[in-house]
């Protein structure tokens, strides 16, 4: 693997701009400097989904961790992701009028996608 | 309600597991003891004592006090089988531990969902919802016990994190490890999926008041040289914080990991104590859990403790809402009972005894230390405008900016790089749509409720009659997946040891058998480490192994620890039990003595110079019998025993202590036997209590030859006093 950077110890130099700031502002820069870091990863994590967050999202609706790994294992071949594996399960019970839990076992059984997609306006 | 006499019943906390449900959620903190006087002292930074406990071994020269320190200590537990961990737990809590943290079977952070059931481990046990439930209904049981709760913990992380902060949330885990950054850089799962994963996961334990710790304190344990991720270390905190921030985190439930990256030799507080105050500095408004140095940890335990020890003066001169521990053996094994009890132990001596530090020394605000604080934060401020120069987090990791090897901005080359579309779990991140939708309470992120008619402040959850969150009765408990590997299996296996009086030694797990030789053989380190094999085969140990070597003198002796397996067991009903000194408590024999002044004569009898052992039973310095008001009328070495027995006749004395170390040819008993028969021949016998005392004798021989008492090896005045006093209350009912 190629290597990365090296660099001696040049802390005397670059610090000079930091020289005059009082500990307060040292302090108050820093935070500052952290907030630009993770805004970008808070915008990312705000705006997708995994199939962990998915699957935690089943659990919570009162799926076991089995069925909500199945769930979500065909949520991602279904290509309904973007939607959210919940929703899926939601949208189904909406459609048939059937429990949450109930709507979950039919998806599992592997019925009931093709309605969802429909309701969804997706297309293959 | 447990009975303190009594084994806890693994079967009684298996059985209805399924019907469990936790009676909290949420961390708590030790309540302080405002102006706590135990035995006379005033304490200044202790918590309310405990129910039951077992205080520090020297507690019992302070009438059995156990002052609890105001930090909540921590005990790591994992020996692979939860159901022999929840003893251990026990044993701790009884120690001054408060907040439990078990270790994940290795490699549960690359499995891509919950594990169910109660499979064993390897160095950890696998976290799942039975497990969880099981541990955390015998704490509940263990915190009704000592009087205290009890905060279980476990680790957030890995491809499930979020599948597991649901079930931590459901089932009242009250701390947890959560940082994405610790997936990236030790575990190598992708970096993106990590950070949108810890998102949901941070949202979770939010609702939860689940108490989050970073992960940043492993930099240490995998750096080449550990102090010199310092700059590094103060960035991987705030990232960690203010991301967790932004997932809705309050600040009172992010604590810093925070580690004293070096150990002696080093000048270790030189180095450690700027980094603690720098940390304190820039990290104000968050918690800290003082973390203990395993990064140089070997296999003696009294160097680990050592180490431990100056790690908490740091704690103490700045400051530690959480006291982890480590245990002392950790550098040569998965921890062992005594040594999580050990390490516990240490961390209350320690605390309390540094109680009040703060009020007799500060920190200096001139000189090497804020110099160096500063300094530490400069090369923080620096390491993180190199990073967003360079694009960001994930292009900083790419580049191996970090664990490198140099103290930046020095650069050795040899960090650890990731690639943003590799590792783990990489490609598994979705876009969400326009209508994105998860009807669930506790969601990060964008979450069209609109659709349905919602309006933001709505919870999500409404629309599918709550979730789980709301109405547990929705959860879906899975028992067993796994035939062949469960608690049930285990249990039978040791069943003959479950709930009998047979017994076996053991390190870790029931009936493990395992028991150490601590041998110190005259000769080098190589052969003593053969002649100590050797040894255990002669003794029948089986599967021994050197756990410790340590040089006392490269020729003269090499002292040796062995561990190995015992294939005995021992049935406690045929067991003969030592006699216990009949020991009175002090208070009583001095109350006594008040009313009931006893004098007595004493001398070493015979040709015999030694003095020593009862100068030590009398005298008060020595914590005598003279301390509880005894008055003694020392007569000697070599008395004959006429002198004595006249003596005491003269000064009409209560009792006579003869010590008699010289055993050849019975001498100590035929002397013993003599002065109970001359004074039979004076007269004076009845009212006389004679005590004969010396290395060499056997209580039940002494009484044998006509003394009312024997003392042998290991005697202290306190068992001299206590037969004086009984012998005393008979003979005058």
């Amino acid at each position: 693997m190629k290597k990365s950077l090296t660099r001696i110890d040049d802390f005397t130099a670059r610090r000079e701009h930091l020289a005059s700031m009082t500990e307060l502002e040292l302090k108050q820069y820093f935070w500052d400097l952290a907030e630009r870091c993770v805004q970008p990863m808070v915008a990312l994590a705000s705006t997708h989904t995994s199939p962990a967050i998915e699957r935690s999202v089943l659990l919570r609706m009162g799926f076991s961790s089995i069925e909500a790994k199945t769930l979500v294992d065909k949520t991602i071949q279904y290509q309904l992701m973007g939607k959210g594996a919940g929703h899926v399960v939601f949208r189904l019970s909406r459609i048939k009028k059937v429990s949450i839990r109930e709507a979950g076992l039919q998806l599992i059984k592997d019925e009931g996608w093709e309605d969802v997609r429909q309701s969804f306006e997706v297309r293959s | 309600m447990t009975d303190p006499r009594r084994k806890l019943s693994i079967q009684e906390i298996l059985s209805d597991l399924e019907h469990y449900a936790p009676r909290r959620r949420g961390w708590t903190w030790r309540i302080p003891a405002k102006n706590l006087i135990q035995h006379g002292y005033h304490y200044t930074d202790t918590s309310e004592p405990l129910k039951n406990s077992v205080s520090l071994p020297a507690a019992k020269y302070f009438s059995q006090i156990d002052p609890q320190p105001i930090q909540v200590i921590t005990t790591e537990i994992a020996s692979g089988r939860f159901e022999d961990d929840i003893r251990r737990m026990r044993m701790a809590a009884w120690h001054g531990a408060d907040h439990i943290m078990v270790i994940r079977t290795a490699g549960q952070s690359h499995f891509d969902g919950l594990i169910e059931g109660t499979p064993q481990g390897v160095g950890g046990v696998p976290i799942t919802r039975k497990q969880v439930r099981a541990q955390r209904k015998a704490l509940d049981m263990i915190e009704d016990e000592v009087g205290r709760p009890i905060n279980y913990h476990s680790y957030v992380s890995g491809v499930a994190g979020p599948e597991i902060a649901v079930m931590f949330a459901e089932e009242g885990v009250n701390g947890a490890h959560q940082d994405p950054q610790y997936n990236v850089l030790y575990r190598n799962i992708n970096m993106v999926r990590s950070f949108v994963d810890a998102a949901e996961s941070k949202k979770i334990m939010s609702w939860a008041n689940i108490l989050q710790i970073d992960g940043a304190h492993n930099a240490n344990a995998t750096a080449i040289e550990a102090w010199k991720v310092m700059p590094e270390l103060m960035v991987q905190h705030a990232i960690n914080c203010q991301f967790s921030i932004h997932s809705g985190m309050p600040k009172s439930h992010i604590a810093l990991s925070t580690v004293p990256p070096t150990a002696s030799p080093a000048p270790d507080l030189k180095i450690n104590l700027p980094y603690a105050v720098a940390l304190r500095d820039f990290f104000s408004d968050f918690k800290f859990r003082a973390q203990m140095n395993t990064k140089y940890m070997e296999s003696s335990t009294r160097e680990a403790t050592v180490t431990h020890v100056l790690n908490m003066v740091i704690s103490k001169l700045t400051s530690a809402d959480i006291q982890s521990t480590i245990t002392p053996d950790e550098g040569r094994n998965v921890p062992w009972h005594m040594f999580n009890v050990e390490a516990c132990d240490t961390a209350k001596q320690t605390l309390i005894g540094l109680d009040g530090l703060l009020e007799m020394v500060e920190i200096k605000k001139e000189g090497y230390l804020p110099q160096k604080t500063r300094e530490i934060k400069e090369r923080s401020i620096l390491f993180f405008e190199e990073l967003l120069e360079c694009g960001g987090y994930f292009q900083a990791v790419e580049r191996g900016f970090f664990i490198d090897s140099g103290i930046y901005p020095e650069r050795n080359g040899d960090g650890i790089v990731r690639k943003i579309d590799g590792g783990v779990g990489a490609d598994t991140v979705y876009e969400r749509n326009d209508d994105y939708f998860a009807p669930v309470t506790a969601h990060f992120g964008y979450n069209n409720i609109q659709q349905y008619g919602l309006t933001p402040s709505d919870n999500p959850a409404t629309l599918i009659g709550g979730s789980t969150f709301e109405d547990r009765s929705k959860i879906q408990f899975i028992d067993e997946l796994d035939e062949s590997d469960n608690v049930h299996i285990r249990i039978a296996e040791t069943a003959p040891y479950r709930d009998s009086s047979i017994i076996k030694p053991e390190v870790e797990w029931l009936a493990d058998g395992v028991v150490t030789l601590d041998l110190t053989l005259p000769t080098s380190i190589r052969y003593a480490e053969g002649a100590a094999l050797e040894i255990a085969k002669k003794m029948n140990l089986h599967e021994a192994e050197v756990i410790h070597r340590e040089i006392l003198h490269p020729a003269e002796g090499t002292r040796i620890q062995v561990k190995g397996k015992v294939d005995f067991s021992i049935d406690l009903e045929h067991v003969q039990l030592p006699q216990e000194p009949n020991i009175l408590h002090e208070d009583e024999i001095k109350a006594y003595l008040e009313m009931h002044p006893l004098k007595v004569v004493a001398g070493t009898v015979g040709e015999d110079e030694h003095s020593v052992g009862l100068r030590e039973i009398i005298d008060i310095k020595h914590g005598g019998i003279e301390k509880y008001g005894i008055m003694c009328d020392y007569l000697g070495t070599s008395v004959p025993i006429t002198k004595l027995v006249d003596a005491a006749i003269e000064t009409n004395a209560d009792a006579i202590l003869l010590s008699t170390i010289i055993s050849h040819d019975d001498i100590h008993y035929k002397n013993m036997k003599k002065t109970h028969e001359y004074a039979l021949e004076k007269g004076v016998r009845a009212q006389l209590i004679i005590i004969g005392g010396g290395t060499q004798v056997t209580p039940e021989l002494a009484v044998k030859n006509g003394l009312d008492a024997g003392f042998g090896r290991g005697t202290k005045g306190i068992h001299v006093a206590s037969f004086l006093v009984q012998k005393h209350k008979e003979n005058h009912p």
